[in-house]
């Protein structure tokens, strides 16, 4: 079968939603819940947002009708699909008592065959970004450095799943996903991805569909989809450089890791910590923070403790507990933490950059931080690099 | 990663709150399992289909670990409480653990009530601990203050069951008073043994100690260094070694032949809670051992 792009009929999203069911997938997709698009189990093409933007702005997100019949006509959902990976709470496993000794049980390791329907370039990437933490991988050779360990209850989630992306068409105020070089095209990123084409016009509202796997040909073979035209060709490349020219807002990455591991007492962290209420949205809103409380939750009467691992964040005092008091008490270290975590300390551990540009964290900021235009101002500061000595004399770090 | 059952073989009071527990692995012990690295783990990607079984080599529970280095620590387990990063206070044994623990919240406590017969789980060994080698044909001096001599010991053992591969050694203990001097027998072994210099001072003096007074770094002046051929190592809490570092690079000893151990809150130890996070290190993997050269520049900064 020939790899050029088919096209599909806005109404045959149905039979594919019958082609996943068939094949025993369950479809992680949109949908509107709360005022909020989120994403859950869907088993039909009218569970999908259609007709519904978002107006994503610093602070503030809401939805609006668009006056079409778009499906996936709005920018990074409110929800991320990270919590259907790197679950909000996992019991990792549990032991019972057993006379003198102790037996094991595995956590929830569910597999299930899953697809997700609709997933944004932006996110894509920050799956790839939690991979590496997850995932394991050899150790990086020459550098001396370790190789990380996998975990099995992501892996559960993670295995098999099928990616049906969505080339964005409307990106947010708030998204950067060009400046990270994250979206909005997917590529060969997904199993199959789509573009969607001409949603005002009911009779031409089309997909114009790309498999780049087997898994993703084969599913869109028995789905008997016509070869795109120029025409749909070119909508589509119309469609993506919509996406582009829109793109609300831009991050220049040029030598950023560096720039902020010099920053680390530039004046603008006082400026921010003024503004930062410490409360954390960002980090849970974020497709690839990873932090976790890992800890014993034993039901002792029933002779059960479960390891437990709940998702946590650098703002949280007790993150950098130590028997005597925290490292990082002021608002200061922590947004310290969580920006350059993101944008320059992760590249250290992980070889890419932890932010992938979906803008969720400005959106969900109750006071509107807005991480581009911190960058910004660190680029502009004059602060410059600490000089050897200069912090010698005070107390420095945490004193214990 | 599961815990490995370890059988409590000795329970040890070293002081009021500090106990020094021994571990047997499990009876059946197989080819070590290392719990920091699962093989055959998944490595999955994006859209692809191959099937992985994460997880398919978890350390069975019939096996013991992989030999702890010193400097490397085990995350001990008691159940139904939770588990603490404690460092190996002994290595070199055959399948067994050592560990020494000093009773400051709920874990520490629990594993310090452990008597012979309990059972401690036990995930590791993890970390990276002493650059030993560096040290061999070299001069050393090791550096530990209250809790922090636990991990050195290992070092210790390691000179003195090769003592000719190394030049001059030695050993700075300082604690608050002489009561709080741990492993105080074994010190004044090596102390009349002379195999080594040691050197003892308490903060707080009773009226019997005829030791030094102070803290550790008015100890160091006394120590005779040949500074280009120089090894450190030292733990402790971090202003101590911060002033330890300072003191002997004004002597000349150069940043990276100067290790000190960090303490940072762990509770995954694998790099993936991120509780250990010192700027780009994960501290559980890449640390608790860092040159001074490395640490330094990330100390410096207030709260990093
Ligand atoms: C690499 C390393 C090696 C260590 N080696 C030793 C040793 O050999 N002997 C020894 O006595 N102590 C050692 N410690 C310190 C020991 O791990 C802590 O004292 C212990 O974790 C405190 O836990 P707790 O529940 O008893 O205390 P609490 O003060 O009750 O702690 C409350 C909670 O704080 C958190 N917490 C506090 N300190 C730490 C910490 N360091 N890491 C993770 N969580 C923490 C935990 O979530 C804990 O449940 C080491 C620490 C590290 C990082
Ligand atoms: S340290 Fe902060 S920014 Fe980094 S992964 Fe954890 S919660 Fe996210
Ligand atoms: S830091 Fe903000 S923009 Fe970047 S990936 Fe996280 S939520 Fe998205
Ligand atoms: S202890 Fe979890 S990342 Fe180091």
């Amino acid at each position: 079968m020939s790899n050029r792009p088919l096209v599909m009929a806005a109404h045959d999203l149905g039979a594919l939603f019958g082609v996943l069911a068939d094949d025993g997938y369950e479809v992680l997709g949109p949908t509107v819940h709360d005022g909020a698009i989120v994403i859950e189990a869907i088993t039909q093409p009218s569970q999908l947002p259609r007709g519904w933007g978002d107006a994503q702005e610093p602070g503030s997100y809401r939805l609006v009708e668009r006056g079409d019949g778009a499906y996936f006509g709005f920018a990074a959902p409110a929800g991320t699909w990270k919590r259907h990976l790197f679950e909000p709470r996992a019991v990792l496993w549990r032991s019972r008592r057993d006379g003198d000794g102790v037996v094991f049980e595995p956590g929830e390791h569910v597999r299930r065959r899953r697809a997700f329907l609709g997933i944004r370039g932006c996110d894509l990437a920050a799956i790839a970004v939690q991979d590496r933490v997850f995932c394991g991988s050899p150790a990086k050779s020459g550098s001396g450095s370790p190789r990380r360990s996998a975990d099995p209850v992501y892996g559960a989630k993670r295995e098999g799943i099928l990616f049906i992306g969505i080339n964005c068409s409307d990106p947010a105020s708030t998204c950067f996903c060009t400046s990270m070089g994250t979206g909005p095209a997917i590529g060969e990123r997904a199993d199959l991805s789509l573009t969607e084409l001409d949603p005002a016009l009911p009779d031409q509202h089309r997909f114009l569909v790309h498999a780049t796997t087997d898994r993703g040909r084969a599913i869109a073979a028995r789905m008997n989809l016509a070869v795109a035209t120029d025409r749909d060709l070119a909508s589509a490349t119309a469609v993506r450089d919509g996406a582009i020219a829109s793109m609300g807002r831009s991050m220049d990455t040029e030598d950023l890791p560096a720039r902020l591991r010099e920053a680390a007492e530039d004046p603008r962290w006082d400026d921010v910590a003024r503004r930062c209420l410490s409360c954390g949205n960002c980090t849970m809103a974020c497709p690839t923070c990873f932090c976790a409380d890992v800890s014993d939750q034993p039901d002792v009467a029933a002779g059960v403790d479960e390891r437990v691992r709940e998702w946590a964040s650098c703002f949280q005092l007790d993150h950098s507990y130590l028997h005597g008091g925290s490292v990082r008490v002021s608002t200061k270290a922590r947004y310290r933490q969580w920006m350059t975590h993101k944008l320059s300390t992760w590249w250290d551990q992980f070889g890419v950059s932890g932010c992938v540009g979906c803008g969720r964290c400005i959106t969900f900021c109750p006071v509107g931080i807005d991480i581009t235009e911190e960058v910004r101002a660190i680029r502009a500061s004059k602060s410059v690099p600490l000089e050897e000595g200069t912090a010698e004399t005070g107390e420095k770090g945490h004193s214990r | 990663m599961r815990p490995v059952l370890y059988t409590v073989t000795s329970a040890k009071r070293e002081m009021a709150s500090t106990m020094t527990i021994t571990l047997e692995p499990p009876r059946q012990v197989g080819i070590g399992q290392t719990g920091a690295a699962e093989p055959g783990a998944a490595q999955v990607g994006i859209a692809q289909t191959g099937v992985a079984q994460p997880g398919a080599a978890e350390p069975g529970a019939a096996q013991g670990l992989v030999p702890i280095a010193p400097g490397q620590f085990n995350m001990l387990w008691s159940w139904g409480v939770g588990e603490a990063p404690i460092s190996a206070s002994q290595s070199g044994l055959d399948g067994a653990l050592v560990h020494t623990v000093r009773d400051v919240g709920g874990v520490t406590k629990a594993l310090c009530a452990k008597q012979p017969g309990d059972v401690v789980g036990v995930r590791g060994p993890f970390g990276r601990g002493w650059d030993i080698d560096t040290a061999r044909g070299q001069d050393l001096i090791v550096v530990g203050g209250g809790i922090g001599l636990a991990p050195l010991r290992p070092v210790v053992h390691t000179i003195l069951a090769s003592r000719s591969d190394f030049g001059r050694v030695a050993l700075v203990v300082g604690a608050r008073s002489a009561a709080e001097l741990l492993f105080r027998s074994e010190l004044d072994c090596w102390w009349r043994d002379r195999a080594i210099t040691v050197r003892t001072i308490v903060d707080r003096p009773s009226r019997d100690w005829h030791g030094s007074i102070g803290i550790v770094t008015n100890e160091l002046p006394r120590l005779e260094i040949d500074p280009g051929r120089t090894v450190v190592m030292v733990c402790g809490p971090e202003v101590m070694m911060r002033f330890v570092a300072l003191n002997l690079i004004e002597r000349g000893v150069a940043p990276e032949a100067i290790q000190v151990s960090l303490e940072r809150n762990m509770q995954c130890a694998v790099g993936q809670c991120g509780h250990c996070q010192l700027a780009g290190y994960f501290l559980c993997r890449d640390g608790p051992v860092l040159t001074w050269e490395v640490a330094r520049p990330l100390l410096e900064v207030r709260e990093l």
